[in-house]
This record gives C-alpha cells, structure tokens and sequence, in this order.
C-alpha cells in the first residue's frame, strides 16, 4: 500500500468514526432505561398485575371522580379519563398562558384545582398528586412523546439543554458527561442510562414507591454533589421541556418501573 | 356520581391501605387458576435510621391468608426483608363458584380484609 492509499483508507476510517458518533445523536440510536433492565423487572413494568405503580393508578382514578373543592370532580368537566385524556400527557410540559408560563402535567393539574375546582394544590411529591398524574399518564402509554410545537417554549428548552451541559458540584459533571457520552456505560453496579423521561412518574426500586420526574433530577443533581435547585425553581421545569423535546417521539411508559 | 360510591372513594384514600387483587374474569369447575395480590404497604424494617440518626421503628406486615369459602387456601408469613408493596401470586384449583377473603396482619395493629366472588361457569 502507498502513501496516497493510506491516507485515503484513514480518511474513509476517520470518516467513519464520525458517521458512528453522528449516528449516537439520531433518533435511531435512542434507548429507553427499560431495554437495559433486568427481565424480572421488564416483566414488573410489563404486566400491569405485577406493576406495584397500579396502586397509585387505581388511586388516580378514584380521585379523577372525587368531588374536589367547589364540589366538582375532574370527571365532571372532562368525562371519562380513558377517552378525553387519551394522548394528553405526551404534550406537557406545555405552555400555560394565564401564567405566562410552562406547565408540567402535575403542574396543569394544580391549576385545574386552583383555577377550575376551587381547591388547594397538592404538594409536590404528595400521594395525591402522584397518584392522578400516574392515572392520566397511562392514558398516553404506548403513544409518542409530543412536545407541542410552541414557539414560547423555546426558551425554556434552551434554559434546558443549557443546563444538560452545565456542569455542576464537586464532582463537576454535567447530565451530558453521563447520559450523552457514556450512557450504555456503567456505574459501580448500576448501567447508566441515556437518561430519557418517558415512564414518569415512576415506580423505582431504590425508593420502593412512586415519584415524579423532578425528585429522579434531584438525585442526580445531589449525585454530583452540587446542591439542588430550590423545589419551585425555574430550572426543573426547563430541564423537564429539554427532556422532552430531546426524547420526542419515544414511546410513553408511564408508570414505568425503574431500578 | 352517587352518594355511596363517592364514600368508598374517599374511604379508600383515607383508610390508605391499597390492594390489587387480580382474578380470572371467569373460571370453570377444576380449573388451575393464578391469583395475583399486591399489599400497598411501607414494610419498613426497624433497620433504618432517618435523617437525625434515629432508627425507624418496625412497620410490616407480618401475615396473609387466603380462604376460599372458609376453607384455607394459601397463607404466608412476611419478614422485615421484604420489599415495600409486597406482591404475591398462587395457583389454585377453582372447587366451584365462591367468594374469596384475603386477610392481612401486621405490626401496629395493621389489619385488612378484601373480598372478591368468583364466576364459575
């Protein structure tokens, strides 16, 4: 082999390597956490008699037909879950425009209570909140992530993915150092995940109860030894509209089953 | 919404102890059928200290029973080393129609009772 062909053949190598390192980045190469589960707990999320989550769901439900406030139940002004909310909860966070700002979904559901029940929100991470938004999340399962196409969210998504390559705490990492360039990888015993929010809330192991997307990012925020943004900062909710759009048109799980 | 089933909702929530009990929707006479039950329960195990270093008193639940028209069809003992939200799954032969009655007993005073009728065909 000449000189000329050896560099044409590392030219052709190089620009391989780069193809496989676009192709991470392309839809295609996308994974839910569920893929690199064990089977036993592939079969929890998968069997709707096993998933612990249900509890939560049969709650959700209950509270859906539950006068609430000003004697009105969800179910009075939206009917049943099961045909109105089929596919809602693929579009949050959404943009709210009496608050000039994006809702999550157990977000809308506190302003539903405030605004329309007359009711005191649910504390965040409380039995109830969880409970509905799990009930109106299965409503969505098996459909793909759909972040609405609204130009007012834009700037939260790039607060988002400003903050997915921020690296914070002591031990300096940004979310991309793990769930971009090392998903797949592993830490101590744990895979790591490439970090999509397609199951939430979730029902995981290690908190042997259900919780919402924010208290997984909370986890990871104190993983790294940096201190967690205040519980109402705007910064959960950019990172949550990031997440979104970077999984956009996965498949919902909700209630997903984590380790 | 009626009156009654506005109550049980709200009983449900309040009482906070949650089942899921799955059965067959139908069953023939001499059937093998699998009966699927999940306790909604903390089992906390008396191991674990809080956040000020204080040990987290024991909370499980201790006993199941399944009867099947008063007659005893299975029953376990549970200990601290099991998961929070204990699942647990039995076969059985279906003798006829019938009303199950699951029971469970635990620390506390922790009692809970569901039943459930079986259609036979």
């Amino acid at each position: 082999m000449n000189w000329h062909r050896k560099g044409a053949a590392a030219a052709l190598l190089s620009a391989a390597c780069w193809a496989m390192a676009q192709s991470a980045a392309t839809p295609e190469a996308r994974r839910s956490g569920l893929a690199d589960m064990g089977p036993a707990l592939q079969a929890l999320q998968y069997d709707d008699r096993q998933n612990p989550a249900m509890l939560w769901v049969q709650d959700g439900a209950a509270l859906w037909r539950t006068p609430a406030g000003a004697a009105k139940a969800c179910a009075h002004c939206h009917g049943p879950a099961e045909t109105s909310m089929r596919g809602v909860a693929a579009t949050y966070p959404a943009w709210d425009a009496a608050s000039a700002r994006p809702l999550n979904l157990p977000g809308r559901i506190n302003a539903c209570r405030t605004r329309h029940q007359q009711a005191p929100a649910w504390a965040a991470e409380s039995a109830e909140l969880l409970a509905v938004s799990a009930y109106l999340g299965l409503q969505s399962r098996g459909q793909p992530l759909a972040p609405p196409a609204d130009a007012r969210l834009t700037p939260w998504r790039d607060q988002g993915a400003t903050l997915w390559r921020q690296r914070l705490g002591q031990l300096n990492l940004a979310c991309l150092h793990c769930h971009d360039q090392r998903a797949g990888q592993r830490l101590g015993g744990a895979a790591i995940p490439q970090g999509h929010a397609t199951g939430y809330p979730i029902y995981r192991m290690e908190w042997q109860t259900l919780g919402s997307l924010q208290r997984r990012l909370r986890g990871c925020v104190v993983g790294v030894r940096a201190e967690p943004f205040a519980p109402s900062a705007d910064e959960w909710l950019a990172l949550e509209a990031y997440l979104h759009t970077r999984a956009a048109g996965m498949v919902v799980e909700t209630p997903a089953v984590r380790p | 919404m009626g009156i009654s089933r506005l109550g049980a909702a709200r009983r449900r929530l309040s009482m906070a102890t949650r089942t899921l009990v799955h059965l067959p929707a139908r069953a023939t006479r001499g059937e093998v059928i699998e009966v699927r039950i999940t306790l909604g329960h903390a089992m906390e195990t008396g191991l674990r200290a809080d956040a000020e270093g204080k040990l987290v008193p024991r909370n499980i639940a201790t006993r199941f029973e399944c009867r099947f028209e008063g007659q005893a069809v299975f029953a376990a003992d549970l200990y601290p080393a099991i998961a929070a939200n204990p699942y647990l799954a039995f076969f059985m032969r279906v003798p006829g129609p019938g009303t199950f009655v699951f029971e469970w007993l635990g620390d506390n005073g922790f009692q809970h009772r569901e039943t459930r009728t079986l259609a036979v065909s």
